[in-house]
């Protein structure tokens, strides 16, 4: 069973995560962020059936397993799916919803489909291992995505600051995951060090973004020039 | 090798994503002018110095903290250490480097005085309140 500092991160990311919808609500930013509210609501379901199946399976249990590795693969693409919803909002103006939503679900299957012929060649439980190949890969996808928004957001001058923090911080959150999950795969006798970060990260964007919706109204505006590394 | 790749390339990024993060949080209170019992305590008029920042950070334990201020103190003090890892390490070897990281510093430092600010208006407005029958 999880120690109790785990417990406390556990229970402390998912109020984050309630804190989230909360915060969205009382700014009435529920339906213009639809989808990451939405992912956030799965987050905190995925949460509480986790502690469900955590306390009458157990940890070493395939149950446990199973639920943690194919939730969060059906997360990961709702986060996904979020992603590409920030993209309509800075293509907004330019009416390119529809060729973004395309490009989503072209990428979403091109990962799918890579993923799947990586497990094929090497490894005999292939949906297992195929759900967490295609997490893992739909991060570093996730977050070259994040990178191309962040330089359209710079280059279309983009200036809502709500929605600068959101992106930046779904950057940092998608980088993190992906250093842990490059981390895990080259040091493979530490994995248990790494994986035990998992949760530690995962409180990253619940607060960024409760704190982005609590904090910045929404027509908060800033320059995005003054905030680029690289100019 | 792969791994490898996906190592660096997240590392690169997250400290992009992280510095721009960072100054997003500090933008807002670069334009705000500071109240005139803050330059007096911290003899910061318009622009900080580098250096300033521990000095203000000491007066701003001395007030009693708000909530609001916590959060935001914490990730723009993480990123004040950074910027002085980056002067006294890499920057050693490019002068460009260690203006910048100063120019940064200085901006983390206004941000705290601005929030010294806020935080002297708190305990006034909370002082008032205790002195109401």
């Amino acid at each position: 069973m999880p120690g109790p500092l785990q417990y406390f991160i556990w229970f402390s990311c998912t109020l984050l995560e309630v804190a989230v919808l909360v915060c969205a609500y009382r700014r009435q930013a529920i339906r213009q962020y639809f989808l990451l509210n939405l992912y956030i609501s799965c987050e905190v379901i995925a949460s509480v059936v986790r502690f469900e199946i955590l306390h009458h399976y157990g940890l070493s249990s395939l149950n446990y397993a199973y639920f943690y590795y194919y939730s969060d693969a059906l997360l990961t693409i709702l986060l996904f799916l979020a992603l590409s919803s920030l993209y309509s909002q800075v293509f907004g103006e330019l009416n390119a919803g529809r060729y973004v939503q395309f490009g989503a679900l072209f990428l979403l299957s091109a990962t799918a489909l890579f993923s799947f012929a990586v497990v094929q060649q090497s490894s005999a439980k292939l949906l297992s291992h195929f759900v967490f190949e295609l997490s893992q890969n739909l991060y570093f996808v996730g977050l070259v995505l994040t990178y191309i928004l962040w330089a359209a957001i710079l280059k279309l001058r983009e200036t809502r600051t709500r929605l600068i923090q959101i992106v930046l911080s779904l950057g940092i959150y998608f980088s993190l995951y992906a250093a842990n999950y490059a981390l895990r795969n080259l040091y493979p006798s530490m994995e248990s060090v790494f994986q035990s970060l998992n949760p530690l990260i995962g409180c990253f964007l619940p607060f960024a973004w409760a704190y982005a919706f609590w904090r910045i109204p929404d027509d908060a505006r800033l320059e995005p020039s003054r905030l680029a590394v690289i100019r | 090798m792969m791994a490898v790749v996906i190592l660096v390339c997240s590392l690169i990024l997250m400290l992009q994503f992280f510095v721009s993060y960072c100054r997003s949080l500090i933008a807002a209170s670069a334009k705000e002018p500071l109240p005139l019992e803050v330059q007096e305590v911290t003899g910061i008029s318009r622009s900080a110095s580098a250096d300033d920042f521990s000095r203000v950070i000491q007066l701003l334990n001395l007030c009693p903290e708000r909530p609001e201020d916590r959060s935001q103190l914490r990730v723009v003090g993480a990123y004040y250490r950074l910027l002085g890892f980056v002067r006294s390490t890499i920057a050693l070897f490019a002068p460009s480097l260690k203006a910048w990281a100063d120019r940064e510093r200085a901006l983390c430092a206004y941000f705290a005085a601005v929030t010294l600010g806020r935080r002297i208006a708190f305990s006034r407005n909370l002082l008032a309140q205790q002195m109401l029958p």
